[in-house]
């Protein structure tokens, strides 16, 4: 059982994008960013913008963290990108409840690969883990400068 | 070892006896807060079920057996650090509590614009931020020992620090991060050579050797019961009996006065002037059931056991690929804290914790010596008088574990 639990959480996926983050980059001409910070764990990241139109052009990240905060930012990445600020934050909403509450709390087919973070749900220590990036772009989003945090 | 057997004293820690996640518990974070035994329990037990009633107070029976319980642990106190009085021995909450008080009896009567607190860099958040919010009260400058790369400190860069505007030398005798054993004695001989007081923060001292404050010769000295196989709750602020009395109280209410008139208020002597309202009892008396308890084993036979085990699990440790350990001081005591190649303590932690194995991961509240160190955050495995070679085993099992699903 446990084990399982564990290989839930460390999927290859997960393994990989920790290992080799995408967009792992502050974004060129960016005109939007935050900073996010877990001070239990010392997790520090900073996600930069490039919003059109109110549509997620470009975006990157860069920092330190555990591999679930390091993945779950990289797989953001690519989940937001041309998605507009309403299916970000709808799509923030939907990866909060699968790393909250399970996988069988939310449609997995719509959150596409962010499904591999379903792992996380049995492990309640580590959700501040998968969600420290995607307060992060919230905060870039709503033009708050300042550092966000977990606490 | 006469009068210490592991095995023997691990039945007297019943919360070890058990299974998490289908494995046998394997406790190695005893610097965050260590398990307690049987007779600790039963002190907290039995107090409350025929003694308890409030102190210092009723003429009544009840009131005389709590108030003797707990002047009682004053005296188990003053003979477990060797303190000439029990004067000497305040109850607080905990050493963050007690460094506290000092900041704000002796810093505020002592220390001004322009003065300077002198600390180090490894020092736990508990002997920073207290003296952080002093300066910032005062306008005081905090200066700081530096660390070098084995987690020792710079022991050549002292005399230069210790000026004639130092008001007081704040030091921990081992640190919670590292597990470095600090020169308390010698820097206290040179502080003193120049008229400054020293305050050591003895949270992880006092659980694994034995600690005389005469010897030290330091002026104040700070411990948490909790540490020490006690209840959480209550500390301990020693403080050299002619340095207490010249203290401004610290928090007002009953107990710390002798008179109350709406005009005027007559404080009460050491060390009652520190102890305003209801004390801990419970865990004063838990305390030195602790205290009781600790000294049936023998502290030097803690000790041997305690250098024993670190030394084996150092080594244990170092054979583990990729691990590199994180404060290699020649002095050590109790603590090992590591990385694991580029595997973030965070992802160790909850590896470990699958597999029953209970350590500490995180900055370990000493964030500026995980900033000399250049990591965010170190795994660390603490050992205490119950853990074994087997505990150890345990770890480097886990950690192997670690490396698999890393691969």
């Amino acid at each position: 059982m446990s084990s399982d639990d564990l290989k839930d959480l460390y999927q290859e996926v997960v393994l990989e994008h920790s290992k080799r983050p995408r967009n792992y980059r502050v974004v060129e001409g960016a005109n939007a960013e935050a900073a996010g910070h877990n001070p239990l764990c010392g997790d520090q990241l900073v996600v930069t913008l490039k919003v059109e139109d109110g549509v997620i052009r470009d975006v990157g990240f860069q920092g330190q963290g555990c591999a679930i905060s390091k993945a779950s930012a990289s797989l953001m990445t690519g989940a937001v990108k041309d998605r507009t600020r309403a299916e970000a934050e709808s799509l923030f909403e939907r990866v909060h409840k699968l790393v909250t509450e399970g996988p069988e709390s939310v449609d997995m087919e719509a959150l596409g690969k962010l499904a591999v973070l379903s792992g996380v749900s049995e492990f309640p220590a580590r959700v501040k883990c998968a969600s420290l990036a995607w307060h992060t772009l919230r905060a870039a989003l709503e033009g708050r400068g300042e550092a966000v945090s977990t606490e | 070892m006469s009068g210490f057997d592991v095995k023997q004293v691990r039945e007297d820690f019943p919360i070890l006896h058990q299974e998490v996640r289908g494995r046998p518990l394997v406790y190695l974070d005893s610097a965050a807060t260590a398990q307690k035994p049987q007779a600790v329990i039963d002190a907290l037990v039995r107090f409350y079920q025929r003694d308890n009633a409030n102190v210092h107070r009723g003429v009544h029976v009840l009131s005389k057996r709590a108030t003797e319980a707990y002047e009682g642990a004053r005296e188990a106190v003053r003979r477990f650090i060797n303190a000439r009085d029990t004067r000497e021995i305040v109850f607080v909450r905990g050493t963050t509590e007690a460094i506290n008080l000092v900041a704000q009896t002796y810093g505020r009567k002592h220390i001004g614009a322009g003065d300077e607190v002198l600390i180090t860099q490894m020092e736990h958040h508990a002997n920073i931020v207290p003296w952080r919010m002093l300066c910032e009260q005062t306008g005081a400058v905090l200066k700081v020992i530096p660390v070098d790369d084995r987690g020792e400190l710079v022991m050549d860069a002292v005399d230069a620090l210790l000026t004639e505007r130092t008001r007081i030398l704040a030091v921990t005798q081992v640190s919670n991060a590292l597990g470095t054993v600090t020169p308390v004695k010698e820097l206290t001989r040179r502080a003193h050579a120049k008229g400054i007081p020293v305050l050591v923060d003895g949270a992880q001292a006092v659980t694994h050797f034995p600690v005389d404050v005469q010897d030290l010769g330091c002026d104040f000295y700070a411990f948490s019961g909790h540490k020490m196989f006690g209840p959480t709750g209550i500390g301990v602020l020693y403080g050299r009996l002619e340095r207490l009395d010249a203290l401004p109280p610290y928090q007002g209410g009953g107990d710390m006065i002798l008179s109350v008139t709406m005009e005027k208020v007559t404080y009460n002597r050491v060390p009652h002037r520190f102890e305003a309202g209801t004390p801990n009892l419970e865990g004063a008396v838990g305390l030195a059931a602790a205290i009781r308890y600790l000294e049936s084993l023998g502290m030097e036979n803690v000790a041997a056991h305690d250098r024993e085990l670190l030394a084996y699990a150092t080594q244990a440790l170092e054979s583990v690929p990729g691990l590199r350990m994180v404060g290699t001081a020649r002095e050590k005591s109790g603590v090992l804290s590591f990385m694991l190649g580029d595997i973030h303590p965070h992802d160790v932690g909850t590896i470990l914790d699958r597999e029953g194995i209970c350590i500490r991961t995180g900055h370990h509240c000493a964030q500026p010596v995980m900033q000399h160190f250049k990591v965010p955050a170190t795994s660390r495995a603490s050992l205490a008088l119950y853990n074994t070679r087997e505990d150890v085993d345990a770890l480097v099992r886990g950690l192997h574990k670690v490396l698999e699903v890393f691969q």
